[in-house]
């Protein structure tokens, strides 16, 4: 009767199914009563009111079959359910990782992606780990929802049925971009699959700047941007050896974006403000980031800068 | 039973004149009103602060805020409705103002500590007012107050936990007071089996006051000290555990549900009877569900955490009692449509209000089956789908009750009578508002909108749009309400002892009542809810 996206669909579908029939038999069968009664007994007729005041054998049918039905939609939930939780051996397993705010996942031989490209047909298991706070990984066409958790070795699994593109939402509250922390699941033939996972490959095993790994693992690019868009902070591209405009102990001023500014920006980002962006929200690296470490940073970022970065940041 | 020599609590003067006799009056009615203006101001700030979230959710992107100051409104609204406007709600206003007149009692049993109570909650108010401007920026987190964010989070959480920790403490003495008020006040010859179903609907809620909320107490301490201190209750990386806080603050929370429903319902039970002059139908099974729902309300808390990865048998279990707990809310629904059955039926402001709490309720109530089946919690579990499903039960619910019980005590309350046409209109405005305002909700929520969100994918722009503009008709219609008791306290016609033909006991003393309450206290000699047709024409 139903096909969905993914093998999950059915059974939440026909629980939807279930429990909104009889939402709807209930919610309009007693509203139309109670107009009914409203008009029928209206005190405009001058008709006595019946002074009855129970009903065992009512009390008795209008408990029972509640609780029928009520248990009728719990098991036809579970059985929904249950399927979610029986992962089939052969699922093919990636890790999803959940950080403020993107997701990225992980496939074997630890190849990383940010879009979630998978074969259809295939059962795959979704292994969730949390970087910082709880998030939680919802794709809402598959009908597969589960918390990430810091400390938590949740999981969800689903076999796609169809090609095409689904999003990836998150659905636990995590901070300031919780609504855009979204992505996509790709679904493609197998073919297609085994090509793109070649070139995930073969783009892994390219050098990487380690400024820029710095930068991802740190969680920086979640609010600065490497390609001139705006995110909560500026962006990163052309930043180096530029003018900035910032505002410092209430007054504007200008000064130049060489390594003490951008050492300064990363230990006590509160200090000097770029104009037009809110305080408080970038909190201090000094625990997180060596004097080394960011000396990398802004190498890289000077790179981005003359040109040898810029083509790396756009895999 | 009435006697015109005493003056009305109104005009009473004390030890204390002007605002001092409110501020230090232990009278249980001038309390309760003063629990009704806070919360009148209260809930006006928190849905004007809707509204602005309302206005930014229009369309997709940004369109009049930043990220950061939406999610600190939505926090706060939270915070504000849920601690400050509903868990005291109808309890601490009508609970105090008529718990003591219908069961025969003169005042609570513990005057000064109602008043003090009061004060708590002024004190937790203010405080949850004040984290908005103090520290370093207002609080973000959700009223949830989930760990790890709410410990990571650089805005002033503290000040917000410690806001929600005190008004706790107001509800728990609310709790107590009313349990020993009930046992030890109760006019002679009012057994248990022959009080009003509103004093039982409270006895229920008290219960759960007073057990539950030292839980959630302790939870917010925990997470205050696991900021300020470190200690790792909830950090996974020092051997704690995040999911224990969602526990924790579960257990205390969903009763908290009943906190706020029980009363709602006990008011409406009091406004069926009255309008359709017919005694309660099923008086047993009314106590008996409000009893059952406040004990089988204590083990039904992990159906908010069903997706967190709560162990397969865990997830069944919780489901499975989710289930059992909507038989006697159903069961109520049907005792309370049976007693408008037959009657003579006045459809007045007040009665208006209960039926459509019963429509609001019912969509609540099963759109909250569809959040305890566990296959379609999946799918809806923290989208715009709950955001809909607590909007219908607390708003529609609670809310609409609230409504339908300023309608009816209003006239006994101020002792003058509102304009009904005026009544109606809002009622119009409400009614249409809050269904366009949550509807759209279910429909985006089942497509995927996560609530929560500052911005949204473009397939859900037609949902929000309308939710906006319901959002819109309904602030109206909440307006003109408040006008149209306003002009009723200033200029309304007096009210009589007893405009609605009502049995109890408020309508058997002045309007506005004695600051005694009772004269002579009265012999109960019968069940309530006796409508003899000989009576009603006397009156
Ligand atoms: C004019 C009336 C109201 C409007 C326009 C309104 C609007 C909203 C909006 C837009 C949200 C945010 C949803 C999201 O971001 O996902 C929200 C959340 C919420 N509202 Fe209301 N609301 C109103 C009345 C109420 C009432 C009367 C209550 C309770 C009695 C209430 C309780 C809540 C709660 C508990 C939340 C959740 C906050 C959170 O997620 O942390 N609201 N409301
Ligand atoms: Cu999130
Ligand atoms: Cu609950």
């Amino acid at each position: 009767m139903f096909t969905g996206a993914s093998n999950l669909a059915e059974g939440v579908d026909k629980a939807f199914l279930f429990i909104f029939i009889i939402a709807f038999i209930f919610i309009i069968g007693i509203s139309a009563f109670m107009i009914w009664t409203v008009i029928h007994y209206s005190r405009k007729k001058g008709r006595e009111a019946k002074q009855f005041s129970g009903s065992m054998k009512m009390e008795v049918l209008w408990t029972v079959i509640p609780t029928i039905l009520v248990m009728l939609m719990f098991w036809i939930g579970w059985k929904g359910f249950a399927p979610m939780r029986k992962v089939p051996a052969d699922a093919m397993v990636v890790t999803a990782i959940g950080r403020m705010w993107e997701w990225e996942f992980v496939y074997s031989d630890s190849l990383r992606s940010k879009e979630l490209v998978l074969p259809i047909n295939k059962p795959v298991k979704l292994d969730l780990v949390a970087e910082d706070v709880n998030h939680s990984l919802f794709i809402p066409a598959f009908r597969v929802k589960e918390d990430v958790i810091p400390g938590y070795d949740n999981w969800l699994w689903f076999t796609p049925n169809y090609i095409g593109d689904y999003e990836i939402l998150c659905t636990e509250y995590c901070g300031l971009l919780h609504s855009a922390m979204v992505s996509k699941t790709r679904i493609v033939e197998q073919e297609e699959f085994d090509r793109w996972y070649e070139e995930l490959k073969v783009a892994s095993f390219m050098p990487e700047h380690e400024g820029l790994k710095l930068l991802r693992s740190t969680g920086c690019l979640a609010c600065h941007s490497l390609d001139g868009s705006k995110l909560v902070g500026p962006s990163f591209a052309g930043l180096y050896g530029s003018q900035r405009e910032v505002v410092s102990g209430g007054s504007a001023k200008s000064v130049t974006a060489d390594e003490a500014y951008i050492t300064r920006s990363i230990y006590d980002p509160n200090g000097e403000i770029v104009e037009g962006y809110a305080r408080n929200l970038m909190q201090s690296y000094s625990e997180l980031l060596t004097e080394e470490q960011v000396g990398i940073i802004t190498e890289y970022l000077r790179e981005l800068v003359e040109g040898d970065g810029q083509k790396e940041a756009d895999l | 039973m009435g006697n015109e020599t005493q003056p009305s609590y109104l005009e009473y003067q004390g030890r204390h004149k002007g605002l001092a006799g409110w501020l230090l009056s232990t009278d249980h009615k001038r309390i309760g009103l003063l629990y009704l203006y806070s919360i009148v101001v209260f809930f006006f700030v928190a849905a004007f602060l809707g509204l602005l979230m309302r206005i930014e959710l229009i369309a997709p992107g940004k369109t009049i805020m930043e990220p950061q100051t939406y999610n600190g409104l939505f926090t706060i609204h939270g915070i504000i409705m849920i601690f400050v406007i509903v868990i005291p709600g109808l309890a601490a206003v009508f609970g105090n103002f008529f718990l003591p007149i219908l069961i025969g009692a003169r005042d609570v049993a513990f005057p000064k500590l109602n008043l003090f109570s009061w004060y708590l909650y002024i004190t937790g108010a203010v405080l949850g007012v004040m984290s908005q401007f103090m520290g370093s920026g207002p609080p973000d987190t959700g009223w949830t107050f989930y760990v790890p964010y709410s410990v990571e989070s650089a805005t002033s959480v503290i000040w917000a936990l410690t806001a929600a920790f005190i008004l706790g403490f107001s509800s728990i003495l609310t709790g107590l007071n009313f349990i020993v008020t009930i046992h030890r006040m109760r006019a002679p010859g009012m057994k248990w089996f022959r009080m009003p179903l509103f004093p039982w609907a409270l006895y229920a809620t008290a219960w759960i006051q007073v057990l539950a909320t030292p839980i959630v107490g302790i939870t917010l301490l925990m997470v205050i000290a696991e900021r300020v201190l470190n200690i790792g209750f909830f950090d996974p990386a020092l051997g704690g555990d995040p999911v224990l806080f969602q526990h924790l603050f579960w257990i205390y929370s969903h009763p908290a549900v009943y906190i706020m429903i029980l009363p709602a319902m006990g008011v409406v039970t009091e406004i069926f009877p009255t309008f359709s002059q017919k005694p309660v139908f099923g008086y047993g099974a009314i106590v008996v569900s409000s009893l059952a729902i406040a004990f089988v309300g204590y083990f039904v808390w992990g159906h908010h955490m069903f997706t967190s990865g709560m162990s397969y048998y865990a997830r069944w279990f919780f489901s499975f009692l989710t289930f059992i707990v909507a038989v006697p809310s159903a069961i109520k629904v049907f005792n309370w449509i049976s007693t408008m059955y037959g009657g003579s039926i006045d459809l007045k402001p007040p009665l208006l209000y209960a039926i459509s709490f019963i429509f609001l309720f019912m969509i609540g109530g099963f759109t909250g089956l569809v959040l305890g089946s566990l296959a379609t919690n999946v799918q809806t579990h923290d989208t715009a789908f709950v955001v809909a499903h607590f909007h219908y039960i607390i708003f529609g619910g609670m809310g609409f009750a609230f409504f339908a019980g300023m309608h009816y005590w209003y006239p006994k309350m101020f002792g003058k009578m509102y304009n009904n046409r005026v009544a109606n209109i809002a009622w119009g405005f409400n009614f249409v508002g809050f269904n366009l305002l949550y509807f759209p909700h279910f429909i985006i929520g089942i497509q995927g909108m996560p609530r929560r969100s500052y911005d949204y994918l473009p397939q859900f722009h037609t949902g929000h749009f309308l939710s906006t503009i319901g959002a819109f008709i309904l602030i109206a219609g909440l307006l003109l309400m408040l006008y149209n008791f306003i002009r009723a306290g200033r200029r309304g016609e007096k009210a009589p002892a007893n405009p609605w033909h009502g049995v109890t006991l408020e309508w058997k003393i002045p309007s506005p009542p004695p600051h005694e309450n009772f004269d002579e206290i009265p012999e109960i000699t019968s069940r309530p809810y006796f409508f003899g047709s000989k009576e009603k024409t006397n009156q």
